[in-house]
């Protein structure tokens, strides 16, 4: 296999390094494909679909997609991008998200990648889950109202933190973020505001306490910057809001 | 030392923690040895007169038991294990090399008193064998680099609890499961299922699902518990936990893994006949687990499965547990009752049977402990649960303990009917010579009988199996037999007191080559005569396997006889001056005498 | 709640039982709801601890699998097959009618914790339907009358093994076998036969029969075995999938009830083409009852030497155990069949890499269904030409079909592959046909004009299943069954399935209680679109399969449901009012009584 070469997306020729996903290939050249479960830091996960791309015309996931020469991408087609459209309205039917209240307006990135897709309304019905608060820690809480699962904190905390403190329950629908402590709430857990985990939920669900609304009103970080602009490669460290 | 006493126990406090209890006197006995490595002559006074007992009942006592000494033992108190198997995986071996390091002779406390090597009977750890005891402490798997470092400990005076754990490991040895060891009670729900179908209810289910005695002789549980049932005035519950059938081991891991339905099962026989009272007499070798049963007991009285008003049905039920001290008779009913009240454990009269006249003179259900946890289970999951396996005549399936000359040795759970060579085949004893069924008082069967069943209606065992392959020697292992009978006979009835020390010798000098035509006969009509006459169990299973091998490896025997002459005198010339060649220090050899 | 130190008795020998061993944590749960009737939180926290996992992953395990629980469920716990076919005989009204003898509500366990009636996917028994499960045993043809004794024997707490034996026949039904059903094998002939040939031999032979995965998928076995083979590493597994969920499925449970040898020599036989030394049947657990027979099958064939230690008296080794599942049709998928083997939720992995190159434990794994082990047997023993000289160019050799519904003959078919689904409903006696569904929920449900297309990897593939449904039947409620299946099997990890398939049910929903207007059937067909295309593995892929055919094939149908003209609102307003109105009718209550 070749080191180098190049694929092609939306016909705009990418270079690609042997064994590198389309998402990185594209993230290295500048080319922003959405996506909310993906991060550098941890290997693909793939479970919010939102970088789906057509792949020499079959659907795949850009973030474990290993790129292979002269591969042909499709993106940002009519298509592909109503798709996406699709899936970020699916995410914020399922759960509860009220972005005129929630204190990661402006800086979260479900709400910027549906402004990046242009969403206007949620379109489908919403499924208005009972889900509950758990402020039971001294620094942090957990609104599992927001959780999309996209398991970031599951994957900091067992990989960059070595705790284990969340995991998954639950099947299809019911599927639920749970904290590995015997009450289940996270302030019986070794948590703490300075885990990678604290500082890797993409939306509103896992937020330090007390620093709420502190940035003001365009000065946050997607008040002026489309998401599509951002590097997705920025490291953990500098993306604790 | 085992016992949390130590030598400043005296033995006032003894007395007062059994609560001057006559019926304890056996338990007060064993503290007394354990803290003190022997029963002081004081001791059997003192406790003669503060429980207002003949001095002869408690001396009786003190000399009846295996493990009750009347001289001191030494400080470290070391038993090997004497079964047949652990023969075979070298238990003389480590013995020996264990009594020449420390320079002491088998059975004798050196003279600094710091330790005693001796052997024992069977102390029910066959497949992980060597085993052993070190002051009450049960070790496996004895190796000789390890005798090395024991040697090293004991000189050392290291206490036995600072010895590597590892030796003192007891794998529970479950290699196959059925139906009982896949069942998992959560504790008390048996209980409260009898209770809530109604007692009598529970017993026509114990009795429609056939479930036999399982310490071996297959008397239906159901038919003893109608017995008591109908019997008027005060009863008892008992468990036969006295294990001590060479070579037999499964109650080791029930007792471990399934107290839970084992006290179950006590407690629904209890509930059933009106019981207030219930003990399981557990064998001395098992002490190790003494702690771990006494822990599931609290508990249980703390949820309200033992005690006043167990679950809501009004009734009382309590648990005590009674260690035995080393005496294999015990595991005979009537017996293990004597001993329960704390005496010598003799054999009594029967009948009446226990159901009758047992504990105290009350109406008494003793039982295995096996069956009493399979009654649990079947008290739980109903009788069909039970009686859809095993054959006919022989519901069910029964714990087997395996160990010898096989792949596999441990526990396997089997239905019953199942034969002799399918069992083989499951343990990769498929090479085996000779299958000892039911251990020393049990059958031996040779190749051309391996289509026989274990079962109550062919081969019953109590759960022991002893695989023998080619390169043993049946006659040594009918001899050590014969050893185990003589040491472990109670010495009540004539036939076997003397009869398994005839045998024995005999046995001894068939298998030393200097037997007739006509020993072998004589074996075989004492033989017939011990089982014939004898008082109780014991006596009658005495013989089996001299009997059974000298029928099936009739060559064995015959090879090894005098053939030029038929007879040669009992009396052994070499034996006989052994004692007083050792006190003078002469080293002359047999031939030499001989050649005289 | 049970006392914590007993309870840990109980859990320490139920974890022996299992060596310990994390990879076996679903076993050692099924145990404990096995005796507990649930999985108490304080024997999560037990586990965990016991185990060295995380207590979120016990948690999850236990909230994944249908068949686990974190509240107790009745010492009696029935469970209704609720797929179409066992509603078409009268499923739903047994249930009903068990519930109102029994006086309780479905799913909850009765006040005296006594038992639980509930419904549950497909039990794999739809040629004798209406069946259920009863504490995890199969009960067949259920009707009235053994529905009257069912309720009687749960109150007089007979137990089950004393209930009447023929319950919980299970019948073969084998209709029309071919050269694969009635081929007679010698147990061993097939590992002698490779053993003879050599390895590379037998997998080239392998490759010339054509053989492709029964499964459904139809990836050629032979390329499958040798990537598995070529994958680098030392340790190799063969695991077989026995979790036959496909509703309308029970092929697999016939042929591991009647050709259990040769599933088996299959496997011994991959396992001696790869390189590997240890086996693994999944079998679901819908069919328990089945595992004494499978067991006494291994253990023969121990003793026959084609398992074991040394197979074949030489000095290569293959041994198979036995895993069960705990209700959770992904686990069909193979990656999240792994998971599930290795005691974790059913989740689908993401692929590449393949379970060939990293499958359980990491290691290059086979993964095979039971038929396509045992045809895989079957052409060691036979060869190529034998296997191939049935079917079609690029579906060599026979199909075997579960067929079920409206038919007179419901059971097992041999087919060659290229026969035309008008033959087959002629054979099994199937009249005045409006619909069928071929490949089970996931298939395709297609009409008459679609008769004359041929069954075959290149036109209609197929798990086996095929369900009938004529003309007394309402196509929307069977779409809208097969919708509710996927919503509750979906496992909830990616975007578009979980959700889709969701908005896919209230949708069909809507169309099928005549709420729905056209733009709904617009928006069923969009969200279709969305989850077949985006989802992360085969279950969300073929999801919308059921509302798509529909649409495209009975459009008429649907659309005879919608509301004229007008756009219905998305919701039912009575029904959101439903539970406000309960409240508050009983505060009013309580207000009149205080």
């Amino acid at each position: 296999m070749a080191e180098s070469g190049q694929f092609l997306i939306d016909g705009k020729p990418t270079p690609f390094r042997a064994g590198q996903t389309i998402m990185q290939a594209a993230a290295e050249a500048g080319h922003y494909i959405p996506h909310l479960c993906y991060r550098p830091e941890f290997p693909p996960h793939g479970s919010c679909k939102l970088c789906s791309v057509k792949a020499n015309g079959r659907f795949t996931s850009a973030c474990f997609e290993p790129v292979t020469e002269g591969m042909k991408v499709e993106s940002e087609t009519d298509e592909i991008q109503g798709y996406r459209k699709r899936v970020v309205q699916m995410l914020f039917a399922e759960g509860n998200h009220y972005c005129a209240f929630c204190e990661k307006s402006g800086n979260c990135q479900l709400q910027a990648v549906a402004y990046h897709l242009g969403m206007e309304d949620t379109h489908y019905a919403h499924q208005y889950p009972q889900r509950k608060l758990d402020a039971s820690h001294p620094d942090a809480m957990i609104d599992h109202d927001r959780c999309i699962l996209c398991e970031l904190c599951v994957r900091a905390s067992r990989d960059l933190d070595r705790k284990e403190v969340f995991g998954v329950a639950g099947r299809g629908l019911q599927a639920r973020l749970v904290v590995n402590s015997p009450s289940g709430l996270l302030g019986d857990s070794n948590f703490a505001l300075t885990d990678a985990a604290a500082h890797v939920c993409p939306v509103g669900a896992i937020l330090p306490k007390r620093q709420a609304f502190t940035t003001p009103i365009g000065m946050r970080r997607y008040d002026k910057h489309d998401i599509g602009e951002e590097s997705s490669l920025t490291p953990i460290a500098d993306k604790g809001e | 030392m085992a016992s949390p006493l130590g030598q400043s126990v005296t033995l006032h406090d003894i007395a007062a923690r059994h609560l001057h209890a006559r019926h304890r006197l056996l338990q007060m006995l064993r503290e007394v040895q354990a803290s003190r490595s022997y029963v002081p002559e004081e001791a059997i006074q003192f406790f003669a007169h503060v429980l207002n007992l003949p001095i002869a009942h408690v001396r009786g006592c003190v000399e009846f038991y295996s493990f009750l000494h009347t001289t001191p033992r030494g400080q470290f108190d070391v038993y090997f294990s004497d079964s047949v198997t652990d023969r075979m995986a070298g238990s003389e071996i480590v013995a020996k090399r264990l009594a020449d390091r420390l320079g002491v002779t088998l059975g004798q406390p050196r003279a600094d008193g710091r330790v005693t090597v001796s052997m024992t009977s069977c102390t029910g750890h066959c497949e992980q064998a060597p085993a052993g005891l070190a002051n009450g402490r049960v070790f496996t798997r004895m190796t000789e680099a390890r005798i090395e470092k024991m040697a090293s400990l004991i000189e050392h005076g290291v206490p036995v609890s600072e010895w590597p754990a590892e030796w003192f490991h007891v794998d529970d040895g479950i290699r196959e499961r059925g139906i009982t060891l896949e069942t998992f009670i959560p504790p008390g729900e048996a209980i409260r299922t009898a209770l809530a179908r109604g007692l009598p209810a529970t017993l026509d289910e114990v009795e429609r699902s056939g479930l036999q005695g399982r310490g071996g002789a297959g008397f239906p549980v159901g038919r003893k518990w109608r017995g008591a049932y109908e019997t008027k005035g005060a009863h008892y519950i008992t468990c036969n936990a006295d294990e001590g059938e060479p070579g037999t081991f499964k109650d080791r891991v029930l007792l471990a893994k399934y107290a839970d339905e084992l006290f179950e099962g006590m407690t629904i026989a209890g509930l059933l006949v009106g019981a207030k009272k219930g003990y399981v007499y557990m064998r001395g070798e098992y002490e190790y687990m003494m702690e771990g049963l006494q822990t599931v007991l609290e508990e249980r009285r703390a949820a309200g499965l033992l005690g006043e008003n167990i679950c809501e049905s009004g009734l009382d039920f309590d648990l005590r547990i009674h260690l035995g001290a080393g005496a294999y008779v015990c595991g005979e009913q009537s017996a293990l009752l004597e001993s329960l009240e704390g005496k010598r454990g003799i054999p009594r009269v029967r009948p009446p049977s226990a159901v009758k006249i047992g504990l105290f003179g009350q109406s008494t259900i003793n039982n295995n402990v096996e069956s009493f946890v399979q009654a649990a289970q079947i008290a739980w999951k109903g009788a069909e649960w039970f009686s859809d396996h095993g054959e006919t005549k022989s519901r069910g399936t029964k714990l087997l303990s395996i160990a010898g000359d096989c792949q596999r040795p441990g526990i396997y759970e089997l239905p019953l009917g199942i034969t002799v060579r399918e069992v083989l085949a499951r343990c990769g004893g498929e090479n085996a010579k000779a299958v000892q069924v039911g251990g020393p008082a049990g059958t031996c069967v040779g190749r051309d009988e391996f289509d026989r069943r274990v079962s109550y209606a062919d081969l019953a065992t109590g759960g022991s199996i002893m695989v023998f392959n080619d390169l043993r020697d049946m006659v040594d292992v009918a001899r050590q037999f014969a050893h185990f009978f003589a040491h472990e006979s109670c010495g009540f009835c004539t036939p076997c007191r003397v009869g398994t020390q005839m045998l024995k010798h005999y046995a001894d000098k068939i298998a030393d080559g200097q037997g007739t035509q006509r020993d072998l006969e004589q074996v075989k009509s004492i033989g017939e005569f011990v089982k014939g006459y004898s008082h109780c169990g014991l006596g009658e299973t005495a013989p089996n396997t001299l009997l059974d091998t000298i029928k099936r490896f009739p060559e064995e025997y015959t090879s090894r006889l005098l053939a030029e002459a038929d007879f040669v005198p009992d009396f052994d010339l070499d034996a006989s001056v052994t004692e007083s060649r050792a006190l003078t220090g002469r080293q002359d050899q047999l031939d030499q005498v001989h050649s005289d | 709640m049970p006392q914590s130190s007993s309870l840990e008795r109980v859990l320490t020998r139920i974890s022996a039982r299992y060596r310990d061993e994390p990879y076996q944590l679903l076993q050692m749960l099924r145990a404990v709801q096995a005796s507990y009737s649930h999985v108490p939180q304080s024997a999560m926290q037990f586990l965990a601890r016991h185990l060295g996992v995380p207590l979120s992953q016990v948690q999850g395990v236990v909230e994944f699998y249908a068949f686990l629980h974190e509240t107790p469920r009745g010492r009696y716990d029935v469970r209704f097959s609720d797929n179409i076919t066992d509603q078409m005989l009268g499923s739903r009204g047994l249930c009903e009618r068990l519930c109102q003898h029994l006086e309780l509500t479905p799913g909850q366990p009765r006040a005296d914790g006594k038992v639980t009636v509930d419904y549950t996917s497909c039990t794999g028994m739809s040629d004798q339907g209406p069946a259920a499960l009863v504490n995890g045993l199969a009960v067949t043809r259920l009707d009235v009358g053994r529905i009257d004794e069912m309720a009687d024997l749960i109150d007089a707490g007979i137990a089950l093994e004393a209930w009447p034996r023929d319950w919980f026949a299970v019948r073969d039904h084998i209709r029309r076998s071919g050269p694969m059903l009635d081929l007679q094998m010698a147990p061993g002939a097939a590992l002698e036969a490779a053993v003879a040939r050599g390895a590379s031999s037998t997998l080239a032979e392998l490759a010339r029969s054509g053989l492709r995965g029964r499964g459904g998928a139809g990836y050629l076995t032979a390329h499958k075995w040798r990537f598995c083979l070529e994958a680098p590493g030392m340790e190799r597994f063969i695991v077989c999938n026995a979790d036959e969920g496909e509703p309308g499925t029970f092929k697999d449970r016939v042929l591991l009830t009647r050709y259990a040898d040769a599933l088996f020599e299959g496997m011994a036989l991959a396992g001696f083409v790869v390189g590997a030394r240890e086996g693994f049947l999944y079998l679901r657990g819908e069919y328990e009852y089945l595992l004494p027979h499978l067991e006494s099958v291994l253990e023969r064939r121990r003793e026959e030497g084609l398992l074991g230690g040394n197979l074949l008296g030489s000095r290569v080794g293959f041994d198979i155990s036995i895993h069960l599942g705990a209700g959770a049709y992904i686990c069909g998928e193979e990656s999240a069949l792994i998971e599930s083997l290795e005691g974790k939720r059913g989740q689908a992995r993401v692929r590449p890499p393949f379970p060939a190159i990293r499958g359980y434990a990491d290691k290059p794994t086979v993964v095979n269904n039971v038929q396509t082990f045992i045809q895989a047997a079957q052409i060691s023993a036979m060869g190529s030409a034998w296997f191939a000289e049935q079917g079609t160019e690029k579906s060599r050799g026979t199909v075997l079909l579960s067929i079920s519904g409206d038919v007179a003959r419901r059971g097992v078919y041999e087919y060659p592959f290229g026969v035309t689904v008008k033959e087959v409903l002629a054979d099994c006696g199937a009249g005045a046909v409006q619909a069928i569904q071929i490949g089970g929920p996931s298939g395709h449900l297609i009409g008459a004009a679609d008769f004359e297309r041929r069954i075959a990897f290149e036109d209609l593939p197929t798990t086996g299943s095929l369900m009938v449904f004529d003309w007394s039947r309402d196509v929307v409620g069977v779409v809208q069954n097969f919708s509710r299946f996927f919503q509750h099997e979906s496992c909830g990890f990616c975007t578009p399935c979980r959700v889709g398939t969701t908005v896919l049910r209230q949708l069909i929903d809507k169309v099928a209680s005549g709420h729905a207007s056209a733009a709904d059937l617009d928006e069923l067909e969009a969200c279709g679109m969305v989850t077949r295309s985006l989802s992360h593995c085969g279950l969300g892929q073929t999801a919308p399969n059921p509302v798509l055919d529909g649409l495209k094939r009975f459009r008429p149908v649907l659309e005879a449901k919608l509301l004229g003209g007008t756009d219905g609102p998305g919701f039912d307003l009575d029904a959101e009012l439903s539970e406000a109105r309960k409240i508050s009718d009983e505060s009013l209550k309580e207000g009149q009584h205080g």
